[in-house]
């Protein structure tokens, strides 16, 4: 039986990406980002999206971002493609640019949360979870609509899970089946992301035949990866 | 005028923030001064740096023309690859700060309270701003050290008795050390531990927002 996980190019593994879609966007100040993915999501033209993302905005070295000095991120926000951002982080480090003049123009809505929370709130859309408590961001202004809960003694809040249309996802290698290792702190929001998305798309740089990955060494099992396209 | 003093450079306030990292913990290091500490641990000393990006035992920073975009702190910084160094997910990167394994964070900070409230995200007059992992850090590593200079550009204490700018966490500073003093929020209010070089007590109160307490073994700034 063929799988036909694997794709000839970013642009057919996203060729169904519709208008309004949610998307998880890995990486983090460009470890891990899915440059490939990114493009082709700019090129295949769908808009109104949303997207999810821990801190890919900024172009912080000279290997992050494209030519024009902007992140993909920020290429796509320019492009009228983004209709909200939910994101730790949704400016570059020090200026807001062109996402802080976006939001304040009303062309896009932003959710800032805490990443730890994003990155529960994934997991809980991911493994099929009600919500999840946190002690994080007690006493500050994100506690504002969410359910309190005294535990054992300690407060916590609820978050809700979050799930996703599409995940773009980098990693060094994958099988054919879709399992991925991932490269260094490129790791990062992979695992959590390839769950909590209905399709989970990855950019590689090898795709191998199955056995050809030490099956200790896979970060990411197969069953959340269902596109794979190769960019060497 | 106290405000023309000479004040403390930041190294020196990374060097004294060093002094309290604990032999063989686990530290969690922020954006500005506190990236420096690392610079200043005793050489008999191990500490292990984590970073939410998904790296534990990160090492220094790396070389120029040596730098890797997958081996990065969360500052976005680059590291040189390390024996024992190990990646994660951030999932897990944040298990380890709010399930109470991330000994010491050391964070910078745009206002603190007397009580030890922790505003370091969003300036108020910008309106937006990148929480990043702030909040998981000050509600779940186990000691929350600000580094930071005394006051703001514009010469305003950022030791306040409340803070007015969004807060990050409740009662989260366990000790606050500047380039005027160390101080340590408690519960009867701002306690102050160790003056800089050269200032008096008085002089540092001028240039604070809170009440100082005078602590019974008020000494010297000690490295």
């Amino acid at each position: 039986m063929a799988l036909g996980k694997v794709y000839p190019s970013p642009e057919e593994a996203l060729a169904d990406v519709f208008d309004g879609a949610t998307i998880l966007v890995g990486g983090a100040v460009g470890a891990g980002l899915p440059e490939n993915l990114l493009r082709a999501l700019s090129n295949g033209g769908a808009r109104g999206l949303t997207l999810v993302y821990s801190a890919g905005a900024g172009s912080i070295s000279s290997t992050a971002g494209n030519s024009s000095g902007k992140s993909s991120i920020e290429s796509l926000v320019m492009e009228g493609r983004v209709s909200r951002i939910i994101s730790p982080m949704p400016f570059p480090p020090n200026a807001g640019g062109q996402i802080e003049d976006s939001w304040r123009q009303g062309e896009i809505q932003i959710e800032i949360l805490p990443q730890g929370v994003l990155a529960e709130r994934l997991r809980a859309g991911g493994a099929g979870l009600g919500g999840v408590f946190l002690p994080t961001a007690l006493g500050t202004r994100f506690q504002e609509g969410r359910e309190r809960r005294e535990i054992d003694g300690k407060s916590y809040l609820l978050e809700t899970p979050l799930k996703a249309d599409f995940a773009l996802l980098k990693a060094r290698a994958a099988d054919t089946f879709g399992s991925l290792v991932y490269q260094g702190s490129g790791r990062n929001w992979g695992p959590v992301m390839a769950m909590a998305a209905r399709i989970g798309v990855a950019e590689v740089g090898r795709i191998c035949e199955p056995g050809g990955l030490d099956p200790e060494a896979v970060v990411t099992p197969g069953i959340f990866v269902n596109r794979l396209v190769e960019c060497p | 005028m106290p405000a023309d003093k000479q004040r403390l450079e930041r190294e020196v306030v990374a060097m004294r923030v060093a002094k309290e990292l604990p032999d063989g913990g686990y530290v969690n290091l922020g954006i500005g001064i506190p990236t420096l500490v690392s610079g200043f641990v005793a050489e008999d000393s191990v500490v292990f740096y984590h970073s939410e990006s998904g790296v534990l035992n990160c090492g220094p920073l790396a070389d120029e023309g040596e730098e890797d975009i997958d081996l990065i702190n969360a500052g976005g910084q680059f590291l040189q690859p390390v024996p024992g160094m190990v990646f994660f997910s951030t999932v897990d990167g944040f298990a380890m700060i709010r399930g109470g394994h991330v000994d010491v964070t050391v964070l910078g900070a745009h206002q603190v309270s007397a009580k030890g409230d922790l505003a370091n995200w969003m300036l108020p007059e910008r309106g937006v701003g990148n929480i990043g992992g702030a909040m998981d850090l000050a509600a779940g590593a186990k000691q929350v050290i600000v580094a930071m200079e005394h006051t703001d550009r514009h010469n305003h204490s950022k030791i306040v008795e409340e803070c007015d700018y969004p807060i990050t966490g409740k009662a989260c500073v366990s000790l606050i050390v500047t380039d005027l003093a160390v101080m340590q929020p408690t519960e009867q209010g701002l306690v102050l531990k160790e003056v800089a070089p050269g200032w008096t007590p008085e002089e540092v109160q001028e240039l604070t927002g809170a009440r100082l307490i005078l602590a019974p073994d008020l000494k010297e700034y000690e490295l």
